[in-house]
């Protein structure tokens, strides 16, 4: 083998390395930011209290945050069943029908609809006919964008379940229905959960769906059918403010966020791995 | 005879039948028929959703749609005031920093995915895997929100370095804004690093191992057989990879609103303010009070809507090929 072959190999495989270095820098450099500008503003009253007026400094994202979860678990009240639902239709009857080829592939379309664009249709369906902001259409949004991931996600896990399972339970008996809510998801609630929880992690980190949905609220909310204020809308304003203080705030409400999308993921692995690792 | 199904590769067909046979013979009764109703509404609403987006797009775009036609994509003066709506600039922004992003993001993915599937031993592969997954799992108003204080004050002060240089060049002139579509282009390169790596992670996992020692044993060096034989062989996975990356890029929203600068220029410089599409959208759909305002922004997320459309389908018939096996690891 000549050198020049040899010296090539040799450059061009650590070529990847660099790449990963690469890929590895703006990641530390976000979360080290966010550990240490987050920290410094945040405080018992960041996660109790409502923002001061400008020009006061203290104050809290209490109401973002409490906003986030409400807006976040409509979206899943409205969301999950239905993407549940319609995984079981597309794993169990269609299969080979005309409709669960179509809902298949328009499932992965809405995936990748940008999220700026669902928040249009959410203001045009939701907003306008009912006069107002209001986290309800904050969270038809985001319910729009959980539905689609989580049809393929529970199509994906109840796939996994053998089908000699099914058959047993035929042998005893069983109706159809009950074979499939008594043990085909039940033998794959595991990953199916898994799906719920990463989805759920993924639509609290929205924001531009919420912009013009949602909106945002510098006071507690007042009944669902208001303007509301969520964490992300809330980081967005602080972070463009031309105040120190708010901008402080934001990375605060910014490490808040991540702390929990990150717990999202963490009991996700934890439940993937315990339980259901020998499975599938 | 009736055959028994059997295990191992040949039960592929008859799974398939049996998996039939319980549909067919098995709903049957009311409740059956009441579940499997149910299970369908709910796969309609899945339909429903995107019929109801095209349609809202359409028709509460139309009237934007119907008076300018054509010269709305081609005209580039966009003044609510006067009611003079032309996405040139838009376009050209969504367009110009995406491009940016997917020159950084493209070898950059490659190499890690080259990495994780025929370099790196499996000690270290599930840590490389992972913080790839972390970065992914960001909400893009913290990657925003990092690129104002973090980013935009590191380009600022690189940028004369760059144009000391390369200055002479028109793509590298003017002022150290800090928001440009260089600094958009950066960001949005970090976001869609995860989705083409693990993507085309997919596309080389799926390429045969007999491929590989064939090349090892005419004597190719390892780089020899990755670059003429690995990457190759699953080349439309890979590119499928990549539009669904630039799927990603041109709709992203908060991160880019953040940093573009938002001023609707067209310049051949990548250091200057732009604006894209869905950073319009962002900025002023709060604040148009007329229809026809109102309609030509959304008209802009129609046209978001279709391209995008477009290139998740042509990305998907291309990674077809992925899915089959590797797609699980």
């Amino acid at each position: 083998m000549s050198c020049r072959r040899k010296f090539i190999d040799k450059v061009m495989i650590f070529v990847p390395w660099l790449c990963v270095v690469v890929t590895v820098i703006p990641l530390i450099s976000i979360l080290g930011y966010l550990i240490y500008k987050g920290s410094q503003t945040l405080n018992v009253a960041f996660i109790t209290q409502l923002p001061k007026p400008v020009g006061e400094s203290g104050g809290g994202m209490a109401n973002s945050i409490m906003g986030t979860g409400i807006v976040v678990g409509l979206a899943g009240i409205f969301g999950i069943p239905i993407g549940v639902l319609a995984g079981v239709y597309l794993a169990e009857f269609g299969k080979h029908t005309k409709l669960g080829w179509i809902v298949r592939f328009l499932a992965d379309v809405l995936q990748g609809v940008p999220s700026i664009v669902i928040g249009i249709v959410a203001y045009t369906v939701v907003v306008v006919p009912m006069g107002n902001f209001s986290a309800y259409a904050g969270a038809v949004a985001l319910a729009m964008m959980l539905i689609p991931f989580l049809t393929r996600t529970t199509e994906e896990a109840i796939l996994t379940v053998p089908e000699d399972i099914k058959e047993a339970g035929l042998a005893l008996g069983q109706p159809y229905w009950r074979i499939i809510l008594g043990i085909v998801l039940r033998s794959a609630r595991g990953p199916i959960l898994t799906g719920i929880m990463l989805a759920i992690a993924r639509i609290a980190g929205e924001t531009a769906p919420l912009l013009f949905t949602a909106l945002n609220n510098r006071f507690w909310h007042r009944g669902l059918n208001g303007p509301i204020s969520t964490l992300t809308v809330q980081i967005y304003s602080y972070a463009i403010a031309p105040f120190n203080d708010w901008n402080a705030q934001a990375w605060s409400g910014a490490l808040v966020l991540i702390l929990l999308v990150t717990l999202l993921n963490i009991l996700v692995r934890t439940v993937a791995r315990s339980r259901y690792i020998e499975r599938s | 005879m009736h055959q028994l199904p059997s295990k191992g590769k040949g039960a592929t067909p008859s799974a398939l039948s049996r998996s039939k046979m319980h549909e067919t013979l098995l709903v049957g009764s009311v409740p059956d028929r009441v579940f499997k109703f149910v299970t369908a509404t709910a796969a309609v609403v899945v339909l429903g959703l995107v019929s109801m987006i095209v349609f809202q797009l359409t028709t509460k775009s139309w009237e934007s749609i119907t008076r300018y036609g054509l010269a709305f994509i081609t005209s580039d003066m966009w003044d609510p005031v006067f009611h003079e709506y032309g996405a040139l600039p838009f376009i050209f922004g969504t367009v110009a920093s995406s491009i940016i992003g997917l020159l950084i993001a493209v070898p950059a993915s490659l190499g890690v995915a080259i990495f994780l599937s025929e370099l790196a031993q499996k000690r270290i592969r599930r840590p490389v895997t992972f913080l790839v997954e972390v970065l992914a799992s960001i909400p893009s108003v913290i990657y925003g929100l990092w690129g104002v204080f973090v980013l935009i004050p590191l380009i600022r002060s690189v940028q004369p370095f760059i144009q000391t240089r390369l200055g002479f060049l028109p793509f590298f002139q003017g002022p150290p804004f800090g928001y440009s579509l260089f600094t958009a282009g950066v960001i949005l390169a970090i976001m869609i690093i995860p989705t083409i790596t693990s993507l085309s992670r997919d596309a080389l996992n799926a390429v045969p191992n007999h491929q590989r020692e064939a090349s090892l044993a005419l004597g190719a060096t390892r780089w020899e057989t990755i670059w003429n034989v690995v990457l190759p062989y699953n080349k439309s996975g890979i590119i499928g990879a990549i539009m669904l990356g630039l799927g990603r890029a041109l709709g992203e929203t908060m991160a880019v609103t953040m940093v573009i600068g938002n001023q609707p220029e067209i310049s051949m410089s990548i250091f200057m303010p732009a604006q894209t599409m869905a950073s319009l959208i962002a900025n002023e759909f709060n604040e148009a009070t007329e229809a026809i305002h109102l309609s030509a922004l959304i008209e802009i997320g129609f046209l978001l809507f279709l391209v995008t459309l477009t290139l998740n389908i042509i990305a998907k018939l291309l990674m077809i090929r992925v899915r089959g096996k590797g797609a699980h690891r």
